[in-house]
């Protein structure tokens, strides 16, 4: 009669930050806590199938609980001593993916441990998915999590911890890729929804809104070949409208707050490029003014920010004209001037000035320095492209 | 079946074949000729069941030694002689035979350069060890 009943996994991975926040808050280690719920959640597959339970979240508990108790046994025969369960502790679950983000994103783990434990205890997912996204084989990255739970083993975990760090995991997670079996980006908005659910802060709403603003023009990011498109050639079209309308929303809302911070700031710049109906409706002199706004975010920039005033630069080379555009990323020769981005922005300054030879030299030094295989041939095309027009136009005013 | 690694070098090995400017010089349609070459090289390589992986490397090179137990570890990163070996990359391929091997790298070797003209570009082929 129970033929039919197919486990969410969804809907189960949903319970994994409350059933683990549970368990920790009632004193037991993150470590085998953690362990446990990974045991229980097979359980849970293997044995849902045929007796469904009546409240998924208890059973999880409960199941994750016996666990534990089972290792401690056989822990306490070994060492020879026998330790008392504390007792649970209904806790209020409504800020339990915080607490648990708070763990993960403990400021003395590395960001790549961070990242990866964040995917598994809040995100829920299997060592295996977390291993294909990373392209690092299974294995490796069940060490790099056990080595970032030991880490946390001796850490006091009950003390509020940094939100900038969640926010900046969070967001390093939706950047990582697009690109593996797994859809971290979609799984970066899953966690922010679950963080906005959790906070006020309107910084979490700003990221979940910038995520959403940028995710809307993926499915324009890529042709059928699998090239990059840059954003003033997309097919604005295939735009996600209705993740456009909702991170509109969400970083309305945020803004009303009237406590700006460096994603609310990106995401109304996005928010600015979404809006244009083509490339050359784009609001420039408004997205300026948000890009003046976020540079003032930092006391030096050009250091701190880098990436900021490289932004920037581009939207001065279409307020003010490609030549100021390139004297403002001048400033950044210093600090970028090895990474593929910087020259790439020369170029396509360059090229809005009118100036397609210098825009392939400045496009071939990018090329030479991309790390990535699709960028690394779509900036060759790029030069290619510039040169091609560079000669077309010296053979034409010959 | 044996495994071999086939290298592509930004520079080294015997005198080219064929001289050509580095891609960024090339005809826009020449470009998109070789990167479509590049997708289909792969493509055969999968339906053939002989495809392991493929990988391409930046060109920025630093050679490092250790240097004592108490000393930073020793640095170079250029300049380096023009003529120096420098590997762009690799296939690894799973293949029945070392002929299978020679043929898929002559495969590579002729994909369309300047003028849809082939490369005739020397491809470095490496057994690996079980």
């Amino acid at each position: 009669m129970s033929e039919g009943y197919r486990v969410d996994e969804g809907e189960l991975r949903a319970l994994v930050p409350r059933v683990l926040a549970g368990l920790v808050r009632r004193g037991e280690d993150f470590d085998a806590a953690e362990d446990a719920l990974q045991e229980a959640l097979l359980d849970a597959l293997r044995v849902w199938p045929e007796r469904p339970p009546d409240n998924p979240r208890a059973w999880l508990a409960a199941v994750a609980t016996r666990r534990l108790i089972d290792a401690r046994r056989s822990e306490a025969a070994r060492r020879d001593r026998e330790e008392v369960l504390p007792e649970p502790v209904d806790t209020e679950s409504g800020d339990d993916t915080l607490f648990l983000l708070f763990c993960c994103c403990h400021p003395d783990l590395t960001p790549a441990s961070q990242v990866a434990l964040t995917l598994r205890a809040v995100g829920g997912l299997t060592t295996r998915e977390i291993a294909d996204a990373f392209f690092v084989p299974e294995a490796t990255m069940a060490q790099r999590i056990s080595r970032a739970k030991r880490s946390l083993r001796d850490r006091r975990l009950d003390e509020p911890g940094d939100l900038a760090v969640v926010l900046r995991v969070l967001y390093l997670v939706y950047t990582t890729g697009h690109g593996g079996r797994l859809d971290l980006a979609a799984e970066a908005l899953r966690l922010a929804r679950q963080l906005t659910l959790a906070t006020d802060e309107p910084e979490a709403r700003g990221l979940l809104a910038l995520m959403l603003l940028n995710h809307a023009r993926l499915p324009a990011r890529l042709d059928a070949q699998g090239r990059i498109v840059t954003l003033d050639r997309q097919d604005r079209s295939r735009w996600n409208t209705r993740e456009i309308a909702e991170g509109v929303r969400v970083l309305q809302s945020a803004l009303a707050e009237q406590r700006p911070g460096r994603y609310q700031i990106e995401a109304a710049i996005a928010a600015l490029h979404d809006d244009a109906a083509d490339a050359a409706e784009t609001d420039w002199p408004q997205i300026l003014a948000w890009y003046d706004d976020l540079v003032a975010l930092t006391a030096d920039p050009v250091h701190q920010d880098p990436a900021a005033v490289l932004g920037r630069a581009v939207a001065v080379g279409h307020v003010l004209g490609a030549a100021a555009g390139l004297r403002e990323a001048d400033r950044l020769r210093a600090v970028l001037g090895d990474r593929h981005r910087w020259h790439a922005v020369r170029g396509y300054l360059h090229e809005l000035g009118g100036d397609p030879a210098a825009a392939g030299a400045a496009y071939a030094e990018a090329a030479r320095r991309a790390t990535d295989v699709a960028e690394r041939d779509h900036l060759v095309r790029q030069a290619a492209r510039a040169r091609a027009e560079a000669q077309r136009s010296s053979a034409g005013s010959v | 079946m044996p495994k071999y690694l086939l290298l592509k070098h930004y520079r080294g090995g015997p005198e080219p074949h064929r001289a050509v400017p580095p891609m960024d010089q090339w005809a826009p349609e020449d470009v998109e000729a070789h990167l479509a070459f590049l997708r289909h090289v792969a493509e055969v390589l999968e339906e053939r069941g002989e495809y392991v992986g493929a990988q391409a490397l930046v060109p920025a090179r630093t050679w490092v030694r250790y240097s004592g137990p108490d000393a930073a570890p020793v640095t170079t990163d250029g300049p380096h002689p023009e003529t120096s070996d420098l590997v762009a990359g690799w296939y690894m391929i799973d293949v029945e035979t070392y002929e299978r091997a020679l043929e898929v790298a002559a495969f590579v070797s002729g994909g369309p350069g300047p003028g849809g003209e082939p490369l005739y570009e020397w491809i470095d082929v490496r057994e690996v060890m079980g």
